[in-house]
C-alpha cells in the first residue's frame, strides 16, 4: 500500500469522515490485497465482497449528505467466524455447522455497523476455537503472513492474519485462553482480550461460557482502543455483561508510565523461549526508562492455571458444545433412530480436538468425579483470582510473554495435544480471573519473528492497560 | 377438571400393618407474559413454532436473561407456602432429548429460591415444603407411528417448542403424606393457592400442573422404604389411584419377600397399574453444574416483603372466615366448593346485606357454578331470597324455583317472582288438613309409622307433596307427622 493512502483504522475513519477518501476505495484496496495474498494466508473461511461493497457505498452515501457513519467509518473488519452474522453463514470452521446460517446478528456485530465499520469477511480459527494455531480447522490451516510454512497461532488465527496480510484494518477475535494474545504475538499486530463482561457475548458462539470474551486485534494499540471502545458496553442480552457505558480508554493513551508500578511475577512458569525472555526484558528497562517503577510480586498459583482451565474449559464445552445434535439445524447424518443420528451425526461433524475435550469435559463432571476434577478447579480457580488481586495490591499492571515461542511449523505441535496446550500458559490466568490482559508486538525473536510481550491489569483498568502498551509500542526495538 | 376432596374424615391407609409414605412433586407453569430467559410469549395453544426465538431453540451464539416476573412469582407461591425466599443459582442439568434444544435444562439445583415452608391441609394435617426451584420447560414431542406414542418405534416425530423455555416452578413435599386422600388434599390445596395468588392457572388438564409421586411403604416406625416415582398422573382423582395401586403393589412385593427396586414409574389411567419406565442403574447422569451464562439470583430484603405484602388472603384463611360466617364447619364440601369458585367474597357480601349465610352458601354452591368470581346477581336480591326462607314465607322447594328464575334473569325481587308463581307461604291450617287426608287414605302406613317404621313415613310424606304439587315445605310435613302421632 502506497504510503499516502491511509492504513490505521483512525487514518481510515478520519478520512472517510471527512471526505477525504472513499469508504469504498479503501475497501477496493483491502479487497486487492485478499485477491493478491489470501491463496497463500487463507484467512478468511468466506470473502463478503459485494456485502462489503453494498455497506461501504451506503457510508458514502451518508457522507455525501452530510451524515456522520461513526468512529468506524469506512474501516475494514474482520470477523472470526464464530460471530452470528444474519443471513451469513457462521460456521466456527466445524463441518457440524455446515449450511446454518444465523437469524440474527451478534451484538458486537451489531455495534460495529452502527460505529460505520464494513465487515469484509468470516475468519478461519481452530474449530469452536479449540486450539492454538488454527491447523484444527474443517476448511484448512491458516497461514502466517510473515512465514507461510508457520502457524499464525490461534484459535483467532484467520483474524490475526487478516490484519497482519493488510486484509482487514482490524478484526475481532474471541479469547477463552489466549486464543486473542498468542495468535497476535506470534502475527505481530496488537491483540487485546478486555475484562469479562466488558464486551457482550450475545451472539459469539460459545466454547466456554465463563471464559469467552471478544476483543481486537489492530495494527497499533490506538487502533485496538477505537475498536474497543465501539464493541463495550452493557448489553441486555448477556446477563454477565457489566453494568456500565463503553470503556474510555482512547483519551488516556498518550499519558505515558511515569510513576506506574509494573510487576514481575517472579514466580511466573518456566518455559519461555531466550529470544523471547530476552524481549521481557527489553521492555521491562523500557518501562523503566519511560519513568515507571518494577517491582517483583508473587502470584504463587499462577503455574497451576493451565491444568485448572482444561478442565473448566472443556467442562463447559462438553455442555455448550451438545446442541449439536442434527435436530435443529446444521450438519446431520440420518440413521435409524434419534439415539443413532446423534452419534453419527456428532462422530461425523465435529473433529478430533473438539471430540477430545468434549469427553475431558463430560468426564470431569461426571457423578463420581466432579469434585475430584472440576469442583477441584474452581477451588483453584478462586485461588489464582485471590493471588492476582495481592499482586495487584503491589502493582498496577503486570508483564509477561504473550506466547512462549515465536511462530512454529505447520505440523509441530499437531500430534503432542500437550505441547499445544502449553502455548496458552500465559495467557489462561486472566481468563480464570476475568481481569484484561492484551499482547502488544516488541521486537523480533528468532528468524527474524515478531515476539509479543503481554500486558496484565486488574478488572476494568483497560485504560492502564493501554497506557503501557502504548509505552511499549513507543519504544520497541526497529 | 376440578375434583375437591370429600368431606369424610381422613382414614389412615394401612396394609397388612404397612403404612405408606408419599412425597409430592409438582411442577407448575408460571403465569408470566414471557418465557423465562427470553421475550417470546408465554402462551398455551398457539400454532406450533411460533412462540419461538433463538434463545428458545438454543440457537449457538444465543444467551438466557432471566425473567424478572418469574422470580417474582416463584417468590409470591413460595411465601405462600411459608417457604424462606434465599440466595439462589441456576445449573445446567444435562442429557439429550430432541425436544430439549440446549441439551441441557437450566434448572435451580443445590441452591433453589425457596426452602423450607409447608401446606396445611383440610383436618389440621401439615405436609412440609422441602424446596420451590424454578426451571424451563422443554417443547413437546409428537411421535407419529409405531405404536402408543412413544419415540421408540415411531416413523417419526414432531417438536413444538412453544412450550421450550416456559417458566416452571417445581414444589417438592417432604415424605408427609400418609393416605391417598391427604395426597389429593395436597394437589387440591396447592392448586388452590398457586390460583389464588395468581402465580398460575394450575390446570392439571392443559398440563400446567404436573405431579409426580415419590412412593414407598413401611412398618411404622421403621426406616424410609425404597421408594419409586410414578409419573404421568394427569388428575387429581388419579394421584390418588395411582398412590393407592403403588403402595399397595409394593407392599405385596414385600410380603412376597422381595425387595422394591428403585425406579420410575409410569401411570397408566387405562388399566390402573403402574409400569417400569427406568430403573435407577439406567438413570442419566445429569452431569449439574452452575450456569455460566446466569448471574446470582439474591432478592434483596426490600423487595421479598414487597411480596409478601402483596399476598391475597390464602384460600385456607378464606374458608375459615366463610365456616365462622355460616356456621359450617371449614372443611364442609361447599365450603371448598365456593371458596375454589372464588365466590367466598359474594356469600360474605350477600351476609352482610342482610342475608342468611347459611342459605346463602347453599344456594351459591348448587346455582351458581356457571358465574364465575363476581356473580350477575345483585347480593341484596339473594339476601332477599333467604329472608323469605329463614322467614318461613318460602319453602327450600321453592326458594330453589324462584332462585332459579333470578339467576336467569341475571337479578329480581325474590318476592314478586314468587307471588307471581302464587308461591304464597302455605297456610298451616291447609296444610294440616292435607296431612289429615293423607293419613285417612294410608291407614296401614300410618299405623307403621306409628309403630316406629320411618320408612313408612315417605309414603305419607310423598302423598301430602303430591296433594300440595310440590309446593309444601318437606321439613313441615315431617314435624306435622311427627306431632300427629305423639299427640
Amino acid at each position: 500500500m502506497s504510503d499516502e493512502f491511509p492504513t490505521s483504522a483512525m487514518d481510515i475513519a478520519w478520512n472517510v469522515r471527512n471526505n477525504v477518501t472513499s469508504a469504498a476505495d479503501v475497501l477496493e484496496r483491502h479487497l486487492s490485497t485478499i485477491d493478491e495474498r489470501e491463496g497463500d494466508i487463507h484467512a478468511f473461511n468466506l470473502v463478503l465482497a459485494d456485502e462489503a461493497r453494498t455497506r461501504a457505498a451506503e457510508i458514502d452515501e451518508a457522507v455525501s449528505v452530510g451524515r456522520d457513519p461513526g468512529p468506524l467509518a469506512g474501516v475494514p473488519i474482520a470477523l472470526k467466524d464464530n460471530m452470528c452474522t444474519r443471513g451469513i453463514p457462521t460456521t466456527c470452521s466445524s463441518k457440524i455447522l455446515d449450511g446454518w446460517r444465523p437469524p440474527y446478528d451478534a451484538t458486537v456485530v451489531t455495534k460495529l455497523r452502527d460505529a460505520g465499520a464494513v465487515v469484509i469477511g468470516k475468519t478461519n480459527l481452530d474449530e469452536f476455537a479449540m486450539g492454538s494455531s488454527t491447523e484444527n480447522s474443517a476448511f484448512g490451516a491458516t497461514r502466517n503472513p510473515h512465514d507461510t510454512t508457520r502457524v499464525p497461532g490461534g484459535s483467532s488465527g484467520g483474524s490475526a492474519a487478516a490484519v497482519a496480510a493488510g486484509f482487514a484494518a482490524v478484526s475481532l477475535g474471541s479469547d477463552t485462553g489466549g486464543s486473542i494474545r498468542q495468535p497476535a504475538a506470534l502475527c505481530g499486530v496488537v491483540g487485546v482480550k478486555p475484562t469479562y463482561g466488558a464486551v457482550s457475548r450475545y451472539g459469539l458462539v460459545a466454547f466456554a461460557s465463563s471464559l469467552d470474551q471478544i476483543g481486537p486485534f489492530a495494527h497499533d494499540v490506538g487502533d485496538a482502543a477505537l475498536v474497543l471502545e465501539a464493541i463495550s458496553g452493557h448489553d441486555a442480552m448477556d446477563s454477565t455483561s457489566i453494568r456500565q457505558g463503553p470503556l474510555d480508554i482512547s483519551r488516556q493513551l498518550m499519558m505515558g508510565v511515569a510513576g506506574l508500578r509494573v510487576g514481575r511475577i517472579t514466580d511466573l512458569p518456566e518455559g519461555a523461549s531466550p529470544d523471547v525472555a530476552a524481549r521481557l526484558e527489553e521492555a521491562f528497562d523500557a518501562l523503566r526508562n519511560a519513568g515507571a517503577e518494577i517491582v517483583d510480586v508473587d502470584v504463587p498459583a499462577f503455574g497451576y492455571g493451565l491444568t485448572a482451565y482444561y478442565l473448566i474449559a472443556p467442562a463447559e464445552a462438553s455442555s455448550n458444545l451438545a446442541r449439536y445434535d442434527g435436530v435443529r439445524f446444521g450438519h446431520r447424518v440420518e440413521a435409524p433412530d434419534t439415539n443413532a443420528m446423534y452419534m453419527a451425526t456428532r462422530t461425523d461433524g465435529f473433529g478430533a480436538e473438539v471430540k477430545r475435550r468434549i469427553m475431558l469435559g463430560t468426564y470431569a463432571l461426571s457423578a463420581g468425579y466432579y469434585d475430584a476434577y472440576y469442583g477441584r478447579a474452581l477451588k483453584v480457580r478462586r485461588r489464582i483470582a485471590a493471588d492476582f488481586a495481592a499482586a495487584y495490591e503491589q502493582a498496577d499492571v503486570l508483564l509477561t510473554p504473550a506466547s512462549p515461542t515465536v511462530a512454529f511449523h505447520l505440523g509441530d505441535k499437531t500430534s503432542d495435544p500437550m505441547s499445544m496446550y502449553l502455548c496458552d500458559t500465559y495467557t489462561i490466568p486472566s481468563n480464570l480471573t476475568g481481569d484484561p490482559g492484551m499482547s502488544v508486538p516488541f521486537g523480533t525473536g528468532d528468524d527474524g519473528l515478531p515476539v509479543g510481550v503481554q500486558v496484565l491489569a486488574p478488572a476494568l483498568q483497560e485504560a492502564r492497560m493501554f497506557r503501557t502498551a502504548a509505552e511499549l509500542e513507543r519504544s520497541a526495538p526497529r | 377438571m376440578t375434583e375437591t376432596i370429600s368431606d369424610t374424615n381422613v382414614e389412615t391407609w394401612t396394609l397388612r400393618g404397612y403404612e405408606m409414605v408419599v412425597g409430592l412433586e409438582v411442577h407448575v407453569e408460571l403465569a408470566t407474559r414471557t418465557k423465562l430467559f427470553s421475550a417470546s410469549p408465554n402462551r398455551f395453544g398457539d400454532e406450533p413454532n411460533t412462540n419461538i426465538d433463538p434463545v428458545t431453540l438454543g440457537l449457538p451464539g444465543a444467551l438466557p436473561v432471566l425473567n424478572r416476573q418469574a422470580v417474582e412469582l416463584a417468590m409470591r407461591l413460595g411465601l405462600a407456602l411459608n417457604c424462606t425466599v434465599q440466595r439462589s443459582t441456576f445449573a445446567r442439568k444435562n442429557y439429550f432429548y430432541p425436544d430439549m434444544p440446549k441439551a441441557y435444562q437450566i434448572s435451580q439445583y443445590d441452591e433453589p429460591i425457596c426452602i423450607d415452608g409447608w401446606l396445611d391441609l383440610p383436618g389440621s394435617i401439615r405436609v412440609g415444603i422441602e424446596r420451590a426451584h424454578l426451571e424451563e420447560d422443554t417443547g413437546k414431542s409428537t411421535h407419529i407411528g409405531g405404536s402408543g406414542g412413544r419415540i421408540h418405534g415411531s416413523d417419526f416425530s414432531l417438536i413444538d417448542f412453544n412450550r421450550a423455555g416456559v417458566p416452571l416452578v417445581e414444589i417438592v413435599s417432604r415424605p408427609d403424606i400418609r393416605t391417598p386422600e391427604q395426597a389429593k388434599a395436597y394437589v387440591s390445596e396447592l392448586r388452590a393457592i398457586l390460583v389464588a395468588v395468581g402465580a398460575s392457572d394450575a390446570k392439571m388438564e392443559e398440563g400446567s400442573m404436573r405431579v409426580d409421586a415419590n412412593v414407598s411403604v413401611r412398618l411404622p416406625g421403621a426406616d424410609l422404604g425404597t421408594r419409586c416415582e410414578i409419573k404421568n398422573v394427569n388428575s387429581i382423582r388419579s394421584v390418588g389411584r395411582a398412590i393407592d395401586y403403588e403402595a399397595q403393589r409394593q407392599v405385596g412385593m414385600l410380603e412376597a419377600g422381595e425387595s422394591i427396586r428403585q425406579e420410575t414409574r409410569h401411570w397408566d389411567e387405562n388399566d390402573g397399574r403402574t409400569h417400569t419406565l427406568r430403573s435407577k442403574e439406567d438413570a442419566d447422569d445429569y452431569r449439574y453444574f452452575q450456569e455460566p451464562d446466569l448471574v446470582v439470583v439474591d432478592p434483596d430484603p426490600e423487595w421479598i416483603e414487597r411480596v409478601r405484602a402483596g399476598l391475597p388472603v390464602l384460600p385456607a384463611a378464606r374458608r375459615a372466615q366463610l365456616a365462622a360466617a355460616t356456621g359450617q364447619p371449614a372443611d364442609a364440601e361447599a365450603i371448598l366448593v365456593v371458596t375454589d369458585r372464588d365466590q367466598d367474597a359474594y356469600v360474605l357480601t350477600v351476609a352482610e346485606a342482610g342475608g342468611d349465610a347459611a342459605r346463602a352458601l347453599v344456594h351459591v354452591k348448587e346455582a351458581f357454578a356457571e358465574q364465575g368470581e363476581r356473580p350477575a346477581v345483585p347480593a341484596a336480591d339473594l339476601a332477599r331470597l333467604t329472608r323469605l326462607e329463614v322467614d318461613g314465607k318460602l319453602t327450600a322447594t321453592q326458594a330453589k324455583q324462584v332462585l332459579a328464575e333470578i339467576v336467569a334473569a341475571g337479578g329480581g325481587d325474590a318476592e314478586a317472582i314468587a307471588a307471581a308463581k302464587g308461591f304464597e307461604a302455605m297456610d298451616t291450617s291447609e296444610l294440616e288438613a292435607m296431612v289429615d287426608a293423607a293419613i285417612d287414605a294410608q291407614p296401614d302406613a300410618w299405623a307403621k309409622f306409628c309403630a316406629g317404621e320411618g320408612k313408612a313415613m315417605g309414603a305419607l310424606v310423598g302423598a301430602v307433596m303430591k296433594a300440595s304439587k310440590g309446593q309444601a315445605d318437606g321439613k313441615a310435613v315431617t314435624a306435622l307427622l311427627e306431632r300427629r302421632r305423639t299427640a
